[in-house]
């Protein structure tokens, strides 16, 4: 275990690495001055000539390079030239609300994915099977900014259960915070719920079919033992990966949920950045966005090889 | 062998001594599992197979049956079907008596209490039949948490007792291994011990030692046979080879194409098959010494038919060198030969003067 764990952090810092670069050339490979682009293109001399200064423009590439890294490391990720505000403040004050959201539809997800799915593989021919399946295809089919809309027409503007948009800082308020969340949430989950249902669902009819579990039944165990430890454990290997996968398109999906709901989050900032030319904001949204990437791949990683031991000892078979 | 054990049944006396085809009991009580006329099909999607046709046996407390015949003719379904565990495409009819206690149609939870606990299983397949994602010994100590209602502690220590018990080397290091971790026979082993954990009334081992080498296969029927002489266990033994069954089993029962064609004491039978398939299988012995270095079955002209419906014919006619038209008009059914307990399903068995004259 300890030594798959180090291999895979390694991995996941060369994976950085790599993405600071990216982002480091993105905006020196763009035509034209990059003190310009930086500064926020207005043809202010001074303001050019001190972003110059600061970046240290004129140095060797990979001597800006080292500069922008341990920038980066220590937090400075510039200015803000728009708002004049730090960039490293504005992802502070975001990041936390799109965190929120991500978790909360990723655990709605999970929750409703997982459950209709076992439902859906054990309860074969009845008519469980048949509204799992339903709703499996309607959450993959319906767009969320559709989806989004409808619930705030119905949920927010004629029941009024739901506030339309908004967001509480979960510290000041709890339950004002969750009660903003709870659509968001919701929306933002149910295509991912969707794609989990259908990956349970399969790989727990495959593993009802294994030996192993005629073992289990042999054995005398209760059936809810049976389908819900021998059998969903196997089957959460396969959903586990998947998911990882779909994290992806949870964050992109962010992006278009915050901006319906009104969430000052990352899809906002990131939105309005890139709208704005607002470089150095960009270029800490991209950057933070990798990083997030890949913390999650290895997270998901090293999820993957708790619950499946064949990996997790792999490295001490040897 | 059969000396009445101390962990013989205390079950009722048997109420009505003409009930099955199986005449002699050679105890004065009831055997412990009673199998009447069980029938197996499934539904596929090709249509109906029929897996199993109308067994009938019975396996006694301290007596190791050996159930032979070529592969597909039913064996494990038989097996299986004992306490419910086949999938849900199969019906089953007939009758399965557990010290008097129906089986066939009973509750989910009267299934329950009898699995592991009552009627245990060593599958065929030792390296699929383990759950890959939880340790051998937290498998093992489950059996017993759910039946003897031990603590996780207890049932862990207890667990390393049994795959000490079974021929693990080092227990206490093993059960923290994954079944990835272990070789077939440790495996196998592992399975054993899970099925030997409750002390099971009656063990069913379907082919313990076909995947493995001929070293291993010695301790495991050692299990066996202290299961059935120092428990008291019926067991009930699945294999190909005749070699294993002339050395530990008591009884021997002849399947083919999902019926009994031949059921005896062992020595008689192999001494004097009377059904032309069982000639034809022990025909080789004891020459057929494969490359692994067992005795297997051997080969007959012919395929064992897969049947959608049972006939009312002799399903082996076809390849019978004593087959009339009798034979296939007309199904025989199991009969005892007078003074001795053998019996054939054959209008001509061999060793009679008809056998070698077909009608
Ligand atoms: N789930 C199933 N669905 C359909 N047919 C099945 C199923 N399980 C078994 N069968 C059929 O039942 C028949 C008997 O199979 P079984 O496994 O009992 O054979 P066996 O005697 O144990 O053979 P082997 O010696 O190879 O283990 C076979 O023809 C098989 O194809
Ligand atoms: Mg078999």
């Amino acid at each position: 275990m300890g030594r798959y764990l180090l291999r895979r952090v390694a991995q996941s810092m060369v994976t950085l690495v790599l993405a600071t670069m990216v982002v480091f050339a993105g905006v020196r490979a763009l035509p034209g001055d990059p003190a310009r682009a930086l500064a926020g293109e207005e043809n202010d001399p001074a303001r050019i000539a001190a972003v110059r200064a600061k970046y240290g423009l004129d140095d060797a590439v990979w001597l800006q390079y080292w500069h922008y890294l341990t920038n980066s490391l220590t937090g400075d990720f510039g200015t803000s030239v728009r708002t004049n505000i730090p960039v490293a403040e504005m992802l502070k004050s975001a990041l936390p609300v799109t965190i929120e959201l991500s978790l909360l539809s990723l655990s709605v997800a999970a929750l409703i994915g997982v459950l209709t799915g076992v439902l859906a593989a054990v309860r074969r021919g009845h008519p469980a099977e048949w509204l799992s399946n339903a709703f499996a295809l309607l959450g993959l089919s319906v767009p969320n900014f559709w989806l989004g809309l409808m619930a705030i027409l119905y949920l927010s503007v004629a029941l009024a259960i739901f506030p339309a948009s908004g967001h509480v800082p979960f510290f000041e308020d709890p339950v004002a915070n969750l009660h903003h969340m709870v659509l968001p949430a919701l929306v933002l989950g149910t295509g991912l719920a969707a794609v989990i249902m259908r990956q349970t669902r399969s790989s727990m009819l495959d593993a009802l079919g294994t030996d192993y579990i005629r073992t289990a039944r042999a054995k005398g165990l209760a059936e809810r033992t049976v389908i819900g430890v021998h059998a969903l454990r196997n089957s959460l290997i396969v959903v586990v990966t998947i998911v990882g996968l779909q994290l992806g398109a949870l964050i992109s999906g962010a992006v278009v949920t915050e901006r319906i709901f009104g969430l000052p989050g990352f899809g906002k900032l990131t939105v309005d950045s890139v709208f704005q030319r607002d470089y150095p904001v960009i270029q800490g949204v991209v950057l933070v966005t990798a990083s997030a990437y890949i913390l999650i791949n290895l997270l998901v990683d090293l999820l993957y090889s708790l619950i499946d031991p064949r990996i997790r000892v792999q490295g001490e078979a040897a | 062998m059969s000396t009445p054990s101390t962990n013989a049944p205390t079950g009722r006396r048997r109420p009505n001594a003409g009930d099955g085809p199986e005449l002699v009991p050679t105890h004065s009580d009831e055997p412990l599992l009673q199998v009447r006329d069980l029938t197996v099909g499934f539904r596929t999607e090709d249509g109906r197979v029929s897996a199993v046709d109308q067994v009938s046996f019975d396996a006694r407390a301290g007596e190791l049956l050996a159930v032979v015949g070529e592969s597909g003719c039913g064996k494990s379904v038989a097996a299986t079907a004992l306490s419910g565990l086949l999938p849900h495409n199969a019906t089953v009819t007939g009758s399965v008596r557990l010290d008097g206690v129906e089986l066939v149609g009973a509750s989910p939870d009267q299934l329950r209490a009898v699995r592991g606990k009552e009627i245990a299983y060593i599958f065929q397949e030792p390296m699929t039949s383990l759950n890959p994602v939880f340790t051998v010994g937290r498998q093992v100590a489950e059996v017993l948490r759910v039946h003897e209602g031990m603590n996780r502690r207890d049932a862990m220590s207890r667990a390393v007792e049994l795959l000490e018990l079974v021929g693990i080397p080092t227990p206490r290091e093993r059960i923290k291994h994954y079944p990835h971790q272990l070789s077939g026979g440790l495996r196998q082993r592992v399975m054993i011990a899970m099925a030997v954990a409750c002390n099971p009334r009656v063990l069913v081992a379907d082919e313990p030692t076909t995947a493995l080498d001929v070293t291993v296969q010695a301790g495991i029927l050692d299990v066996l046979r202290d299961m059935r002489d120092r428990l008291g266990a019926a067991v009930v033994l699945i294999t190909h080879d005749l070699g294993v069954v002339a050395d530990v089993a008591d009884r021997v029962m002849v399947m083919y194409a999902g019926r009994v064609v031949e059921r005896g004491e062992v020595h008689e039978l192999f001494e004097r098959p009377r059904h032309h398939y069982t000639v034809g299988l022990l025909g080789a012995v004891p020459s057929a010494r494969t490359a692994d270095g067992q005795q297997r079955l051997r080969e007959i002209p012919g395929l064992v038919p897969t049947l959608a419906e049972q006939p009312d014919a002799c399903t082996f006619a076809d390849r019978c060198p004593a087959a009339s038209d009798k034979c296939r008009s007309s199904q025989p059914r199991l009969d005892v030969a007078p003074a001795s307990r053998h019996e054939v399903a054959c209008w001509h068995p061999a060793g009679t003067d008809r056998a070698e004259v077909p009608a």
